[in-house]
């Protein structure tokens, strides 16, 4: 049996968390040390994963299978695709980038660094699951941890309300996906939970276009979508920095990533009936995420809306059903993930020295810290969507998908209180459209961005800050410098990663019958 | 049916019995000769006892296979039975160290006599086959379990508590004998498993059937704290020491279990239909009106015993699917209930030893007090709300599985309602075992001194632990026993 890639990965953060668990409290620095030996190892191993994808051959690798509990069809499946490897990717290098900057942390370490591997095994569990069962499994591990790490070491004001916020609505939406998923499970008829198997279940018509909203909703609720994304924001400001990383950068992509992986390969049909009318939602998360941002003084509520502004881009992308959009879905996951996790790390490093994130209070920062500065434009740059920058490289084969798309002729089969939409989506211009309202959101983007970079770091700096404000660590850069140099590699030579995509692009556009 | 005491395979088949005896005996004598110092010693007597009993048992006493009929008729041999009394013989042992430093139980030689009294009545129910055993080992189990609750004479709240439970449980025990005085009237049998026989053969009307098991579920009904005979469970769980409600709420629950399905499959196949609905019903009311209560209690053992209500809900899911893959879904739910319970409990007497206080606004603070405890309260809650990989987590998934199973193959939607009405409740229980766990990691504590752990709590509390995180993630043997003790039961 050759090494089992996957389950090391998955599992080096729970054995990690044990580990962490049985040492003495008070010895924080051992604590850290075994975190960052953690992160590095899971590093390592996902960037050969990443790299020893045979691109040639497609499909799963580096696939482990064993029966789990045999008497319903559980089995322990894992592999990764060109979907799934890229994140596999994002997820360790959140994890790594996430320990290094909450080094600082001294309140209670060793229980917040135990809490936050429990939550990346979800992660990384999630990415590589091939088994229904075994997907929940791990979605479930993902999502309770953010309770604690946000209500014990997230802001004072907000936190208790926004990490329950949080819970409750990933908590109801998952709900809703398992049901789904248990009647995919009795109604295929098939007694396994492997998705290899749903895959070829040949589901009625009616049975995938009632069941698709269900499960589709349920895990894009994580996805951000409007109009479930309300905990989002909340929580990304009420967690503490390495939490909103890996909230914003990785478990929002579990969201969109489980509602394709479930929701649209599994059934197909279904989405290809609803798409048309759901890119609506979409269009309001790219536009109206953009705008709320605009409005936003605090930098952290910024971009919380920035994101759901963002990943409406990929769940954007996830309607057009054709090659060029799903490859800027998987590219814009990644991209998006590394942006979004250095924003917060940027903006954890402002708010640990200056004690504020509300930009009119903030100014100069840029003397103070000028890594951080340097940092954070490229990040704007990126989210702006600038040649060079991954940004360009996802958003620009998304909006070509959206342009091209077309609704499938099914669409005239809605109910009548949704002929409206039926009658634009038969038209030409309907995607078009679309594409052409949310380029808005660039202009905006553009505009929040550079406004906060104006703000924060130029201009004249408080008298307090200017006293009391210093750099920060080598740690610190650290980790900025590893997630600027992904988002400058993919937008220098998007190739590293399009192609790898684009062959987990493949099957999926198979069972959507579009290949 | 012959009654053969002096068979050796027999005798074997009771040797755990056998050996509750002796260990009763064993720690009163004890009690007697050794001196005040030394009485501390006498729990862990019992719970080496039950360690001891629980290898015998596994030793010598596993059933030979033929769901045997023994002593007269009396025992049933088989699977079922011994499961159940596995899991008592271990909660037992739970139950013993976690009541050494209990205060006013800890030191005494006949609780722990009257505890092992309880699980030997335990035993006898998950073994029974005939109605006079039934009848004898539920009383045997109730009276040691009301004295249990009132032990702590002293204490208002626990001789409140002693005498509640007594009178409810004399009061639905006489309901629970009227039936089945009638189920004798009828048919003029006693053995659960020729009352099948003559009732198949239409002995009885089934109106009258109907009213039976009506007055039998009052006695059942009672043990597992399903509504609505479960106004008794706050008020007893609160007064109790701490030890003995984890007992009754985990050991004595499953106990009703193991009675439950067996009288209701075994003798009232006829009627399933309606049994069905009517544990459907409920099931459904027993997890909303548990859950929806819970959501207000300011007292930790309160808010155990509205929850333990809510569990007691989503066991009986399995139940009313009534299909062997339903009632092994139960035994696992239960067998992942009782380490989860007794961990929080053993927890409760220890924060009750520092703080002497259940209310849950003393929890604050507790992850600093007491890092390791808090973190056996993170695992009992999250299994109590059904998060992976905590057993907890499989419990729900089976019972919900084999409900959806069922109600697809039956055509019965109201089964399929029914796991909806449980989904929604899971929601509903994890925001208040959450706002359990905000109190223990995330206010400020009330007083700066470290909880203290003794050495068998560690113990006991590491071990249901362990148990926990092995029925959440390697469930393969445990539902592999749990299907093939259930399928004994048709």
């Amino acid at each position: 049996m050759n090494f089992p890639f996957l389950s090391v990965i998955t599992f080096t953060p729970a054995v990690a968390s044990l580990l962490i668990l049985m040492m003495p409290g008070e010895r924080k620095t051992e604590v850290r040390a075994t975190a960052l030996a953690a992160g590095i190892f899971a590093t390592l191993l996902a960037v050969y994963v990443y790299l020893a994808y045979d691109q040639s051959l497609g499909g799963y690798q580096f696939v482990e299978k064993f029966a789990w509990v045999p008497q319903f069809g559980i089995s322990y499946h894992v592999g990764v695709d060109g979907m799934s490897a890229p994140l596999v990717l994002l997820t360790a290098v959140v994890m790594l980038t996430g320990v290094l900057i909450s080094w600082g942390i001294d309140d209670r370490p060793r229980e917040f660094f135990a809490f936050l591997f429990i939550l990346a095994t979800g992660v990384f569990g999630v990415f590589v699951a091939l088994d229904l069962f075994g997907l929940f499994f791990f979605y479930e591990i993902a999502v309770f941890p953010m309770y604690l790490l946000i209500a014990i070491w997230g802001w004072q004001v907000t936190r208790e309300y926004a990490a329950m916020k949080l819970t409750l609505y990933l908590f109801i939406g998952s709900v809703f996906s398992l049901v789904g998923a248990l009647a995919m499970y009795y109604v295929s008829g098939l007694g396994t939970f492997d998705m290899l198997a749903l895959e070829k279940a040949n589901f009625s018509v009616e049975f995938q276009r009632f069941w698709f909203p269900i499960v589709f909703f349920g895990f894009a609720v994580l996805g951000g979508i409007f109009p479930f994304h309300s905990w989002s924001p909340d929580g990304h400001v009420a967690a503490p920095t390495a939490v909103s990383m890996f909230h914003a950068g990785v478990l929002m992509k579990l969201g969109a990533f489980a509602s394709l992986r479930v929701g649209i390969m599994l059934l197909p049909e279904g989405a290809r009936f609803h798409m048309p009318w759901i890119v609506l939602l979409t269009v309001v998360n790219v536009v109206y995420g953009s705008f709320i941002a605009m409005v936003q003084k605090d930098m952290k509520y910024m971009i919380g809306f920035s994101s759901v502004s963002h990943m409406g881009l990929v769940a954007m992308a996830f309607t057009t059903l054709n090659r060029v959009g799903y490859v800027g879905a998987g590219m814009q996951m990644f991209s998006h993930g590394v942006m979004t996790a250095l924003f917060f790390a940027c903006v954890g490093m402002i708010y640990d020295r200056a004690h504020t994130r509300l930009m009119p209070e903030l100014g100069g920062m840029s003397k103070k810290m000028p890594f951080v500065a340097v940092a954070f434009i490229i990040g704007g740059f990126t989210s702006m969507g600038m040649p060079g920058l991954s940004g360009f490289a996802a958003e620009l084969p998304i909006f070509l998908g959206v342009w091209n798309a077309r609704a499938a002729d099914v669409v005239r089969e809605y109910p009548a209180w949704l002929q409206w939409v039926a009658a634009m989506a038969q038209t030409p211009w309907y995607f078009p459209t679309i594409a052409v309202v949310s380029a808005i959101a660039i202009v905006v983007t553009a505009a929040y961005v550079l406004r906060a970079v104006q703000r924060v770091f130029f201009g004249e700096i408080s008298h307090d800050h200017d006293h009391h404000v210093g750099d920060v660590t080598v740690l610190d850069k650290v980790a900025l410098a590893i997630l600027c140099a992904f988002m400058i590699g993919i937008g220098v030579y998007p190739a590293v990663m399009a192609t790898l995509v684009d062959t987990g692009v493949t099957p999926i556009l198979k069972l959507l019958g579009v290949a | 049916m012959t009654f053969d005491p002096f068979n050796t395979s027999t005798l074997l088949a009771i040797l755990p019995e056998f050996l509750l005896v002796v260990l009763a005996g064993l720690v009163m004598l004890l009690d007697l000769l050794w001196p005040e110092s030394r009485k501390r010693a006498l729990g862990l007597t019992a719970a080496t006892g039950f360690g001891v009993i629980a290898m015998a048992a596994l030793a010598f006493s596993l059933p030979k296979g033929g769901n045997a009929l023994i002593l007269g008729g009396m025992i049933r041999d088989d699977f079922v039975s011994f499961f159940f009394r596995m899991l008592f013989l271990l909660s037992g042992l739970i139950v013993s160290l976690i009541s050494l430093d209990s205060p006013g139980v800890g030191r005494k030689g006949e609780y722990y006599a009257i505890l092992v009294g309880a699980v030997l009545g335990m035993n006898f129910m998950a073994a029974s086959a005939d109605l006079i055993m039934l009848y004898l080992s539920i009383e045997t189990t109730s009276i040691a379990l009301y004295l249990l609750a009132g032990y702590l004479r002293d204490d208002d709240k626990s001789a409140e508590s002693g005498l509640k439970y007594f009178l409810f449980g004399a009061f639905t025990s006489a309901i629970m004998l009227y039936g089945f005085s009638l189920l004798y009237g009828f048919t003029g049998k006693t053995n659960l498993y020729e009352l099948a026989g003559a009732l198949a053969a239409g002995a009885v009307p089934i109106p009258a059937l109907l009213a039976v098991i009506l007055l039998l579920l009052a006695g059942f009904g009672f043990k597992v704290s399903a509504v609505p005979f479960h106004f008794w469970a706050p008020d007893v769980y609160e007064g109790a020491p701490s030890p003995v409600t984890g007992f009754i709420s985990t050991a004595s629950k499953a106990a009703g279990f193991a009675v439950l399905a067996r009288v209701t499959l075994a003798v009232f196949p006829s009627i399933e239909t309606y049994w069905v609905s009517l544990m459907v019903a409920i099931a459904a009311v027993t997890m909303t009106l548990g859950n929806t209560i819970a959501l207000s209690q300011k007292n930790i053992k309160r808010l155990l015993a509205y929850s333990s209500i809510a569990q007691a809900g989503y066991a009986l899911i399995g139940l009313a699917a009534a299909s062997p893959a339903g009632i092994a879904a139960t035994i696992y739910y239960l067998a992942a209930y009782i380490p989860t319970n007794l961990a929080a409990f053993g927890g409760i007497v220890l924060v009750y030893r520092a703080t002497g206080s259940d209310e849950i606004a003393d929890y604050a603070g507790m992850s600093r007090r007491a890092p390791g405890l808090a973190l056996v309260f993170l695992v009992a809650f999250l299994s109590l709300g059904g998060m992976p990989p905590l057993g907890g987590f499989f419990g729900k998934f089976f019972v919900f599985a084999a409900a959806i199973q069922q109600g697809v193959a039956l055509g019965n939607n109201w089964l399929i309602g029914l796991v909806f009405v449980g989904v929604i409740n899971a929601i509903v229980g994890l925001y208040y075992y959450l706002t359990v766990l905000k109190v223990v990691y995330l206010y400020p504590p009330r007083a700066e001194t470290k909880v203290d752990v003794p050495r068998a709590y560690r113990v006991a509390l590491w071990a249901c632990v362990i148990g926990i995180l092995l029925l959440g993630t390697w469930s393969t043997p445990w539902i592999g026993w749990a299907t093939a003790a259930a399928g004994n039961l048709f």
